[in-house]
């Protein structure tokens, strides 16, 4: 692990809350890092087992799942569907001897855009604890 | 025309954002309208401003798509450079006589190339520029103008020449569409009703002369400091002082200029001051950190959504100085312009000090040709010029048929504007009913071509977005590496790409390079999306075949360091064209709407908006929780603006009682919610038991309350009461029921506009006004204090500010950091801190009335989940965007108005309750719409059959079917099309990789993610 190591940090923002919070930090100009790669979704429902397999695979560093608050998803449930499939996700990892911690399940509402600069934030800062992916070390020459 | 002879067309006079939004609403509801502008583009004062509070967000941005939607819109014609001249007839049928002047430029013809411009010798003050930089005779007013051609001015303006029929323009231009044998023209439009728009006039500073206005150059006004901000101002967006281009550090606002001021008979306030100062001096900050931005005012009227929250950050996170004051005089320093500004502050001592730079925060005002076009049509006007209009039903006029909105009837902000025009196209559509439909024009469909057969060949529109990105994000940069990425044939940057000559740029370069995917790498795509896939199907594209990649609100406006942000918007291009190589077309399906609403709320608003929308002929259902109609208005008692509230209730519970497209639910709440837009089953719990509904759009009503106080003794002492208990117990109080001496005081703010919460209650300075007055009314004898921090009777309701002063109620200020104290005994006694004298001021009272303000009902966190729509921090619902959608949610289908949305009198609340009605009509008035695109598919070759996906999905939208096939019986998921709304639940779920959700697939989503490992990380290696 370097001083200056950069995380790369893919976030799956859901349509309704989550990418629209990101807006709403842009639209108030409240900085953070500049780490993440937002991928728009519908719903946190919608973020399969395997994009988030996938993106660590291809060296994702930390990837963050955005969704509405527990109860707000547009479509009434994605987002606990979400939730538990993480936290299997989470377990299969741990088993595969992949730190879970590089895997983040936030609700963030349409009108947290602090929220999300601050979920942005702490996300860089801890990964950037953990170090970088090693899977991306193996990978990277 | 109706077989009654009602014509289903309507004149909307003036085109800034009130007739715009009235134009849209009216076309999409199947009217026809003709959209008259006086000059020679649609936009209005708002396409002059450089950003807009509180969200900051670029005004010609969110202002473009729907000047663009006008101008495309089958049902509206635009009228450019055209005058009313008269109004006859009656309701429903008027004849219109309109006087268009020639604009010399054919508009068909006209590609707005500008050669006409680069060859005309003429030069004249640029007036969309507030006379800061010149322009051409032969002129646009601005890049994104609407119509977007090119007009030949030969009139002048004051002191310089207009065209001299050179004819080098003639000669310049290719396509033969300058004609300066055009000839203006008198035109008879036929239509049913008419609302009028027409904005107010910024004020003029030059008649105060102590300002020095006209005289110094770097005293400027506030719209003209707008064109100084934005980057395709005058000076690019540079602060710079007009005298000598020279960089201020020192910068001055002054507010209310031509606002409540006697001496030039403007005693009201223009309401929109005091936010867009903040907002300037921000801005200005953010643009040059080493400005010094200082704000001379009076009161800081911060009565909005969020208002309060944004005055504090200027002041706090952006070090603004606020100085209240009186000024008595701006003097220019011979030597280098600089500025001297005497004031009085608010200890009376007077002041000295020298700023760069001096901005006058102008307000709006009628002028003399407005109020004779309101004489002349028959109309009265107020003591200010402005139309006279009723609280009871702000947008219309006496005159039947005519209706208004924007800064028209009042000086206002833009959300104001904007629900003035969508209630007034709710007015005029409940009057032209029988017509609606008669006279559109439906859209027109365009043939598309097939691109399944095609390799990918993408086009990426980078935009600079004025320099809201292109500050941040090296924009050439990033399209020279776009042109790099495998399938892209075109990319190109804009200075905005959503202006509508970008917008035929796009179709030809469709064409021209035969693309089947397009890019837009701009702002986000949940606001301008729609207006780009427009631009693909008509273009001959599936407008899906479109993607947008986030470079402003997630990169440029969020990222200081130039070439990080510069980083992360190649990346984001290069993964979105990861995607784009992926995208397939898809296919419009429609499904059918419930011709029918509901209303959640019978207070005044929930009952105005069943009303509108049941005239307007649809089938409307109003549920109220309590046992009687009327909410918050069973409590009002007496009002200042002349209306009876009683009288008022008695009328609109009778209006609804005889209308027989309304049908009331008292005692009922809303129990459960399922479906979508135009197809919602909604459960009604009544007293006689639950019943199931079924309706195509919902607005909500629910009102607000007045807040319990728990300090200053509140509960303690019967003599401590709150402003609706004053209320109650004066409109018992007989004549002399007060006797002399006796004294009330009024405190202002009680556990407001502070932490916990931390918004201003709007109406409740109003409220004390109001008992103040009755009380004085009751006995002038009587002594009445108020206690108050900023006093808010924005707009005309200043004129009771002036009455109570007249009437002797004593106005005293205070500062929340020295709150007023309360010692109870014999009598009540309040100690007010002077700042005058520094000290306390003894007040022995009889009464102790707290003005607490208003909290959002304790049920809207359940209705808001399960109507699926946001809440505010506060707890009032969070309309889709503050400026423009006013009583929308993001969430199709959902409306809102009244207090829910905000704290707010009467009169507003009417007018926004019809504004909702016009909204959720523009839905309704269609037998079908066209359902949501990103729909699940299920492979019917990779599915098993498991039938997990079904009991997964929160819409019942898939079915499992038997079928036989090649002499096998299987089983396998079927979705419906109609039901699915695109979640991609099942999609996740799916074991066997059989669902795929359209515009979202896996391979989309993968593609997307293993662009990532070329990226580069976050900061850059
Ligand atoms: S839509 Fe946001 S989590 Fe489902």
């Amino acid at each position: 692990m370097t001083e200056d190591f950069e995380p790369r940090v893919v976030g799956f923002l859901c349509n309704w809350c989550s990418y629209a919070g990101a807006d709403l930090a842009g639209t108030s100009r409240i900085q953070y890092p500049p780490n993440i790669r937002v991928i728009r979704v519908m719903c946190s429902g919608s973020v399969d087992s395997m994009y988030v397999n996938r993106a660590i695979l291809e060296g994702a560093d930390a990837v963050l799942i955005g969704g509405c608050h527990l109860g707000d998803c547009h479509y009434l449930n994605g987002n606990y569907k979400a939730r538990r499939r993480m936290v299997l996700l989470k377990n299969i990892l741990t088993t595969l001897g992949m730190e879970p911690e590089r895997i983040w399940v936030r609700w963030i509402s349409a009108s947290e855009g602090q929220r999300f600069a601050d979920t942005v934030k702490e996300i860089v800062d801890e990964t950037k604890k953990l170090g970088p992916n090693p899977m991306r070390a193996r990978w990277d020459v | 025309m109706s077989d009654k002879g009602i014509i289903g067309a309507v004149a909307v006079v003036g085109g800034g954002i009130a007739g715009v939004q009235s134009s849209l609403d009216l076309a999409d509801m199947g009217f026809k309208v003709y959209l008259i502008e006086k000059g020679p583009s649609i936009g209005g004062i708002m396409a002059q401003l450089d950003k807009t509070f509180p969200t900051n967000d670029c005004s010609m941005c969110i202002l473009s798509p729907k000047l663009v939607d006008a101008s495309r819109h089958p049902n509206i014609e635009i009228m450019s450079l055209s005058e009313v001249t008269g109004v006859s007839g009656e309701p429903g049928n008027f004849k219109v006589s309109v006087h268009k002047k020639a604009r010399y430029v054919d508009i068909e013809k006209c590609t707005s190339c500008g050669e006409c411009e680069r060859v005309c010798p003429i030069k004249l003050p640029n007036e969309f520029e507030g006379g800061l930089s010149m322009r051409k005779a032969a002129y646009k007013a601005y890049p994104q103008a609407i119509p977007n051609a090119f007009v030949i001015d030969k009139e002048g303006s004051p002191g310089y020449k207009g065209c001299i029929n050179c004819m080098a323009c003639v000669k310049a231009c290719k396509p033969g569409a300058v004609n300066h044998d055009q000839k203006h023209e008198d035109i008879e439009l036929d239509v049913g009703a008419v609302i009028l728009a027409m904005g107010a006039q910024p004020f003029d500073p030059s008649v105060k002369r102590e300002f020095g206005y006209g005289r110094y150059r770097n005293v400027v006004t506030s719209l003209e400091f707008e064109r100084i901000l934005s980057a395709s101002g005058p000076y690019q967006g540079h602060i710079k002082r007009p005298g000598d281009g020279a960089g201020p550090k020192r910068i001055a606002w002054v507010q209310c200029v031509g606002s409540r001021d006697r001496t030039v008979d403007h005693e009201y306030c223009s309401a929109m001051c005091c936010m867009y100062t903040a907002k300037e001096a921000v801005i200005a900050k953010e643009h040059e950190k080493t400005i010094e931005p200082t704000i001379f005012y009076i009161d800081v009227r911060s009565y909005g959504k969020d208002f309060d929250r944004y005055i504090e950050r200027a002041k706090v996170e952006h070090g603004i100085r606020y100085v209240r004051s009186r000024i008595s005089e701006i003097d220019e320093l011979k030597e280098n312009g600089d500025l001297l500004i005497r004031y009085e502050d608010e200890n009376g001592d007077l002041h000295e000090e020298t700023y760069d730079m001096v901005v006058l925060s102008i307000g709006l005002c009628m002028n003399e040709g407005r109020t004779k076009a309101l004489r002349d049509l028959g109309l009265d006007v107020n003591e200010y010029g402005f139309a006279l209009s009723h609280q009871k039903d702000p947008v219309a006029l006496v005159r039947p048929g005519i209706f208004m909105a924007g800064s028209f009837m009042e000086p206002q902000a833009i959300p104001e504007a904007v629900m003035q025009a969508s209630a007034a196209a709710a007015s005029a559509a409940a009057l032209l009913r029988e017509a609606r439909g008669t006279l559109a024009t439906p859209r027109k469909e365009y043939p598309e071509r097939d691109v399944s057969t095609e390799d990918p060949r993408i086009g990426i529109f980078v935009c600079h977005c004025g320099i809201n990105i292109g500050n941040q994000v090296d924009v050439p940069s990033v399209v020279e590496y776009a042109r790099g990425l495998k399938n892209v044939v075109y990319a190109d940057e804009n200075m905005y790409t959503c202006s509508e000559d970008t917008q035929k740029k796009i179709a030809s370069v469709i064409k021209e390079n035969r693309l089947n995917r397009v890019i837009v790498a701009a702002c986000t795509p949940r606001t301008h999306e729609p207006l780009f896939k427009k631009s693909l199907s008509e273009a001959g594209l599936n407008p899906h075949l479109l993607e947008m990649t986030n470079i402003r609100e997630h990169c440029s406006w969020v990222h200081s360091d130039k070439g990080l942000a510069t980083d992360k918007a190649r990346d984001l291009i290069s993964m979105t064209v990861a995607k784009s190589r992926m995208l397939e077309s898809i296919p419009v399906l429609k499904v059918d709407v419930t011709q029918k609403a509901l209303v959640i709320g019978g207070g005044a608003a929930g009952m105005v908006a069943a009303l509108s929308l049941s005239d307007q002929g649809y089938e409307t259902l109003l549920v109220e929780k309590k046992d009687r109609l009327g909410g918050r208005l069973n409590d009002l008692r007496f009002t200042v603006e002349g209306i009876e509230p009683a009288d008022m209730l008695k009328d609109l519970i009778g209006r609804i009682e005889m209308n027989p497209n309304l049908k009331v639910m008292t005692g009922s709440t809303l129990m459960d919610l399922s479906g979508y837009v135009g197809n919602y089953e909604a459960t009604i719990e009544t007293p006689d038991g639950p019943v199931k509904e079924k309706v195509g759009a919902i607005i909500i009503t629910v009102g607000a309350d007045e807040h319990v106080p728990t300090t200053f003794g509140y509960g303690s002492d019967p003599r401590i009461v709150t402003q609706s208990r004053m209320e109650e117990d004066l409109s018992k109080t007989p004549p002399g029921g007060i006797s002399d001496g006796e004294t009330f005081v009024f405190l202002q703010c009680v556990e407001s506009r502070q932490e916990g919460r931390e918004y201003c209650s709007r109406t409740c300075c109003m409220g004390a006004l109001k008992n103040a007055i009755r009380i004085k009314d009751i006995n002038p004898h009587a002594e009445v204090y108020i206690l108050y921090r900023d006093l808010m009777t924005y707009g005309f309701w200043e004129r009771f500010y002036k009455k109570a002063r007249e009437q002797g109620v004593v106005f005293l200020q205070y500062v929340p950091e020295r709150m007023p104290s309360v010692k109870l005994g014999d009598r009540i006694l309040v100690k007010v801190n002077d700042p005058l004298m520094g000290e306390d001021i003894p007040i022995q009272a009889d009464h102790l009335v707290l003005s607490s303000g208003m909290v959002p009902d304790p049920g809207n966190d359940h209705l808001a989940k399960m109507l699926k729509v946001p809440l505010n921090q506060d707890g009032f619902f969070l309309e889709a965007h503050v400026k423009l959608r006013p009583v929308d949610f993001s969430t199709r289908g959902v409306f809102l108005a009244g207090s829910c949305h905000l704290p707010k009198f009467l009169g507003e609340a009417i007018y926004q309750a019809q504004a909702a009605a016009a909204r959720a009509a523009t839905i309704l008035a269609n037998s079908t719409l066209e359902a949501e695109p990103n729909i699940a598919v299920v492979d019917e070759d990779l599915c098993s059959g498991c039938k997990t996906c079904i009991s997964l999905c929160p819409y019942t939208a898939i079915d499992s079917v038997i079928e036989v096939k090649d002499g096998f019986e299987v089983v396998h998921a079927r979705v419906n099309e109609g039901l699915c709304q695109g979640c991609g639940t099942c999609v996740a779920a799916c074991p066997s990789g059989a669902i795929s959700q359209r515009g979202f697939k896996d391979d989309q989503i993968l593609a997307m993610i293993k662009a990532l490992s070329t990226c580069s990380p976050g900061g850059g290696e």
